[in-house]
């Protein structure tokens, strides 16, 4: 008895020292194992009597069962630590640079013509879509601008000639304003109308505020009730959505387009220093669009009752709110294609504009 | 259009200031671009006193003056008459501009004494005109002061008029608006007729009445020329920007600018018969007066005597038989010209002019004599003289229009509720006579006003005056749950643009121009789509492909360092003239490394598969069948003819990629690979909506597919697409799959051939394969290739 106990208590002191595996399956060997001293033992049962036995039995299952236990555990033991020192031989250097990864960027034009058009779209209106060379019926008479109107010299178009007639009022025009495109909507379309129409327009003029091509959101509402207290609010409504504001001051001067009567300019409040412009607060002025209410002679053209039908009409440019809402300073540098001006102004690939969620976010990981 | 206040206030009773004037100006429609106080701007000049007076040590006329200008006292060499100790004048420092003479002053020698300044004359620094000695002020005045806080400057406003509002380019015009706007009374007009006592010896003929309803002629003997134009005018006009020239041109300049009346004064002596209003014949010769010849055409109306076009009616006069200094006896044109025929002519020669610009828009058709009366008064002032009976030809009677104003229409198109009696109010003010007659308010325009056609005009004008910042803003109302704002075609350019920035393109937009010198290599055969009116000779074209913008952008990024590049745009791009005939393209170009040396070493070059890779997934952003698009081996020319292909559903093009073709790469100097691809988007077929958005119902298979290896020897020219397709259609039930895992061309290889191996993955649908079943379908595959492909499958 006092042997197995020795010899128990030896075993255990061996497991605790073992510095291996293959130590551990020796230890079993000799504990558990067909020749081991506990197996011996258990062949000696036979010669005891029952109550003897029953004891001896008991007590060498519980030694048995021990040993076993303690084997497991220093087994598991000895597998973490050797998995630890593995892991300790695979450490890299993690403060070493991420993969290069090429982000793009979506140009603020693009990022402006999502925003105005989740604005828009808020309001009812629909999206409309018209070609860059247009007819001189489109770009202009129909618009209220005869051939001789001086309006026409406001603007510098350019012409593109038609090479099936030698008259001058038969050229092309690239289009000098969206506004061509609420003439395209008319003809295919009865009121009620909301439509803006985002698009590239045209202009021969060439500085740091104009370049020979720029972009502008049109917009119109026809039907029978609209006054120029709606154009107000509509307007009012975005330039606060728009800026992300809580207030703009604006303000609206009396101007002329062929197309709209009465015809104003809006502009909105705001403080210019030499080095920021900051929209919202100050003393200053801001002219950013040209609206009013649409000229009786352009329903007609598109075969519209003036007497049964009024609305609106607007025009914006959408690179003039970019540069303002986004602070960019120079309208030239929107089209030279330069991959840092590009990284910088423009917008992450995942910033989406939505009225619920929000027009501008900007963050990513931008590199 | 610019005026002065002393100016406006010969028209306008008013005790406004400045500032309100400005402020009422800009809200009645007539835009203040610049206030500009002439002084202000001038820096460098002070009061100052001489303090002595010494001869200069070698000239007879200089002094050697020392002046203190409250700060120190400066050494100055000054030459006037009039200089004398203890003297108060205005100093010029170094640096400052004198108008005079278009220069700064610096320090100077004069005749070997240091000058640090200069004492000025009235003309000098443009306080007046005397050049006799320099300014004199009293004896008392403070040392030390601007200009601005000596003399009291005439405030120049600079304000925009819009096309409709020609009276406005007259002082009077504007006087009018500012007195309807309730900022003082508009003055009565103080021209007098004049008494004639004989007929002009020159007779007047209008051929044209459409051209010129009205021309009135007048004779004024015995003129002095050579008259000093009188202070006054000659401020007023330099202050708007014109030199005076003399006093017949200073009048004429002068009440077009007054009047918005333009005039025209021709030397008498100098015509030869009578005056002809007549259209020139083709052909027909004018050198203008700024000696530039014009060949006229028929529809040119010339004002003419017997020796042909003296003057282009209503534009511009001649060189020939203008005004000089010694002109004695004048003729007096005051006449009317109809806008149309100035229009046309004046862009047609393209001649601008005060006069050109006033004619077009409206000039008041019944101010022919009135302006010419106005002119006869000031010619008789300043030049003296004795003035003919008005030569009439035509008649000055126009009818203005007379229309109607509803206070009710008012309402319901400006939405707010102006009373009756303000608007009957505002449009008396405005010249117009209104009479009442049940709901409507009829008024007959004034014949100063040219744009008057109906009640939108007239709602135009009440509420101009009445304010726009008096209307109430009223949201749009929300009647209806808004439709879809962005269509499908719309929308998914805008998915395009995202999936393409996503993938590493910086997104641009670049000109709908381009250069035609480069533009001829991208036409696919098309006519080129030239600007009449090109900006600059390299934006003469329309576009014919987005690619040639975009390489311009890469060459523009190398110069500047930046040699890995990857761009994008999408736009239009043009195969025609007519509206319409263009077509939208999400282009992009990569070109150099994906990425800076980086420890890694996964940098490479980008290859066409990077630019097949986006032109596909921009085709499934726009949900697209970018999987079963073929591809052809047909891209344009301006792509490597060996690495390019075209994406195909059908006859229709949905996308080129490639390398570009290094000999187009070199027409832009660009030396290194650039890939580019072109999606067509307009050609990508829209999802049809037929049975709503829900997707095809999952089918999932209870058992594990199986990938198995094939390598097959083919001739080169196979293309890898048909030997996939192939190995697919061999089962499209089992087989789900089917990649190119390994290319091999080479060694070990017989010539002219290659391997290609595919990975095939077979999906059982009832029950798991078994052995028998996979050498089947390996079989089906290889029978296949072999058949369409001329495949040999290597062993194994």
């Amino acid at each position: 008895m006092e042997n197995l106990d020795n010899l128990k208590s030896a075993t255990l002191e061996q497991i605790a020292a073992a510095a291996d595996v293959k130590t551990l399956d020796e230890i079993k060997v000799a504990a558990t194992g067909k020749k081991g001293f506990v197996t011996e033992q258990m062949k000696g049962l036979a010669l005891l009597d029952v109550e003897a036995k029953k004891a001896m039995g008991q007590k060498l299952n519980a030694v048995k069962c021990e040993i076993e236990t303690a084997l497991e555990a220093k087994k598991q033991e000895l597998a973490e630590k050797e998995l630890n020192e593995k892991l300790k031989k695979e450490t890299i250097d993690v403060t070493l640079p991420i993969r290069e990864e090429n982000i793009g960027r979506i140009h603020p034009v693009s990022k402006i013509y999502e925003e105005v058009v989740a604005i828009f779209g808020e309001m009812g209106f629909e999206v409309a879509d018209g070609p860059d060379i247009e007819d001189q019926f489109h770009n202009f008479n129909a618009l209220n601008t005869p051939a001789n109107h001086p309006a026409r010299q406001m603007q510098d178009t350019f012409y593109i000639v038609n090479p099936e007639s030698d008259n001058f009022d038969d050229s092309y025009v690239v289009r000098t304003q969206t506004s061509a495109v609420q003439i395209r909507t008319m003809e295919k379309k009865q009121p009620p109308i909301r439509i803006i129409a985002p698009g590239r327009t045209y202009r021969s003029d060439y500085d740091a505020t104009h370049t020979p091509m720029f972009h502008q959101v049109e917009g119109l509402v026809i039907d029978k009730t609209t006054t120029f207290a709606n154009l107000k609010g509509c307007l009012y409504d975005f330039v606060k959505a728009f800026f992300e504001l809580d207030n703009v001051p604006v303000r609206y001067r009396p101007s002329y387009f062929p197309f709209t009567e009465p015809s104003a300019e809006m502009d909105i409040g705001c403080k210019k220093s030499k080095t920021e412009l900051k929209i919202g607060a100050g003393d200053d002025w801001l002219e950013i669009l040209g609206c009013g209410m649409v000229h009786p002679n352009v329903l007609k053209a598109c075969g519209i009752d003036p007497d049964e039908y009024q609305g609106f009409a607007f025009g914006v440019g959408l690179d003039r709110l970019a540069m303002l809402k986004y602070g960019i300073p120079d309208l030239r540098t929107f089209f030279e294609s330069d991959v840092r001006w590009l990284k910088h102004y423009g917008f992450m690939p995942l910033d989406e504009s939505s009225m619920t969620g929000g027009l501008s976010n900007n963050g990513g990981l931008s590199r | 259009m610019k005026f002065t206040l002393s100016w406006l206030k010969e028209h306008l009773d008013t005790e406004a200031s400045v500032e309100q004037i400005a402020e009422t100006l800009t809200k009645i429609g007539l835009e203040v671009e610049e206030v500009i106080n002439p002084f202000e701007n001038m820096e460098g000049f002070v009061t100052a006193r001489v303090e002595e007076v010494e001869n200069h040590p070698d000239s007879d006329h200089l002094h050697v003056l020392r002046v203190n200008d409250g700060e120190k006292v400066l050494q100055i060499v000054c030459g006037a008459p009039n200089v004398k100790k203890g003297m108060m004048g205005i100093l010029a420092h170094v640096g400052a501009y004198i108008p005079l003479f278009g220069e700064k002053i610096k320090v100077g020698k004069v005749r070997g004494v240091e000058s640090f300044g200069m004492m000025c004359a009235e003309d000098e620094i443009g306080v007046g005109t005397d050049h006799n000695g320099i300014i004199e002020l009293p004896a008392n005045a403070p040392i030390g002061l601007t200009l601005a806080e000596v003399y009291k400057a005439d405030p120049v406003f600079d304000i925009s008029i819009t096309p409709n509002r020609a009276e406005c380019l007259g002082v009077r015009g504007v006087a009018r608006d500012l007195a309807a706007a309730g900022l003082g009374k508009l003055k009565p007009l103080n021209i007098a007729k004049q008494n004639s006592t004989f007929s002009s010896p020159i007779k007047v003929k209008v051929e044209d009445f459409a051209a010129c309803p009205v021309y009135t002629a007048r004779y004024i003997k015995g003129v002095n020329n050579k008259a000093e134009t009188p202070k006054w005018m000659k401020d007023r006009l330099n202050a708007i920007g014109l030199r005076s020239i003399s006093p017949l041109v200073d009048i004429t300049n002068y009440i077009n600018y007054d009047m918005a009346r333009p005039l025209h004064v021709f030397d008498a002596d100098k015509l030869k018969g009578d005056i002809c209003v007549r259209m020139a014949k083709n052909g027909e010769k004018f050198v203008s007066l700024e000696d530039k010849e014009y060949s006229l055409d028929d529809k040119s109306l010339g004002i003419c005597d017997d020796e042909g076009v003296q003057c282009l009616g209503g534009i511009m006069g001649g060189n020939v038989k203008g005004c000089s200094e010694d002109t004695v006896n004048v003729l007096l044109e005051s006449a009317l010209f109809a806008p149309v025929c100035i229009a046309r002519t004046g862009r047609k020669f393209q001649i601008d002019s005060d006069s050109r610009y006033r004619y077009e828009r409206w000039v008041d058709p019944n101010s022919n004599i009135l302006g010419s009366e106005y002119a006869t008064q000031l010619i008789l002032q300043i030049c003296g003289g004795e003035a003919s009976k008005i030569e009439i030809a035509g008649e000055e009677n126009y009818q203005p229009v007379t229309t109607f104003i509803r206070p009710q229409r008012v309402k319901s198109f400006i939405g707010v509720e102006i009373p009756e009696g303000k608007i009957i109010d505002i449009l008396n003010r405005l010249g117009f006579e209104t009479k009442q007659d049940g709901d409507k308010i009829w008024a007959t325009s004034p014949t100063w006003r040219g744009d008057i056609e109906g009640e939108h005009d007239l709602i135009e004008e009440i509420v101009r005056m009445w304010g726009l910042d008096n209307v109430p803003a009223e949201s749009m109302p929300k009647a209806y749950f808004p439709a879809q704002t962005l269509q499908p075609e719309q929308r998914r350019v805008v998915t395009i643009k995202h999936e393409l920035a996503s993938r590493g393109l910086l997104e641009t937009v670049t000109w709908s121009f381009t250069d035609s010198k480069l533009a001829q290599y991208f036409r696919k055969g098309n006519q080129p789509v030239p600007v009449c009116n090109p900006i600059t000779a390299e934006l003469d074209e329309m576009r014919p492909s987005v690619l040639i913008n975009l390489l311009i952008g890469i060459k523009n990024n190398m110069a500047r360092g930046y040699s890995d590049v990857s761009l994008f745009e999408a736009g239009p791009e043009f195969f025609g003239r007519k509206p319409g005939e263009q077509r939208l393209v999400a282009a992009g170009v990569r070109c150099g490394m994906t990425g800076k040396k980086h420890w890694l070493k996964d940098e490479r070059n980008f290859d066409v598969f990077d630019v097949k890779a986006d032109a596909m997934a921009a085709i499934a952003a726009a949900n697209g069948p970018f999987d079963s698009a073929r591809i052809s081996l047909d891209a344009p020319e301006y792509y490597h003819p060996g690495r390019s292909g075209a994406l195909r559903l059908g006859n229709n093009v949905i996308a080129y990629f490639g390398e570009l073709h290094p000999s187009i790469l070199k027409k832009f100097g660009i030396k290194q690979r650039v890939c580019a691809f072109e999606v067509l988007v307009d050609n990508i077929p829209l999802p049809r909506n037929a049975n709503g958005k829900a997707k095809k119902k999952l089918e999932l298979s209870a058992f594990q597919p199986l990938d198995k290896d094939m390598a097959f020897i083919v001739d080169k020219s196979v293309k890898a697409d048909d030997l996939v397709a192939t190995a697919k259609n061999a089962d499209r039930r089992f087989i789900t799959e089917v990649r190119v895992f390994d290319v091999y061309e080479g060694e070990n290889m017989e010539a002219g051939k290659k391997s290609i191996a595919l990975s095939l993955t077979f999906q059982p649908q009832e029950a798991t394969f078994s052995d028998q079943d996979i050498e089947t379908l390996m079989a089906k595959v290889e029978q296949a290739a072999k058949a369409k492909c001329n495949a040999v499958l290597r062993d194994a």
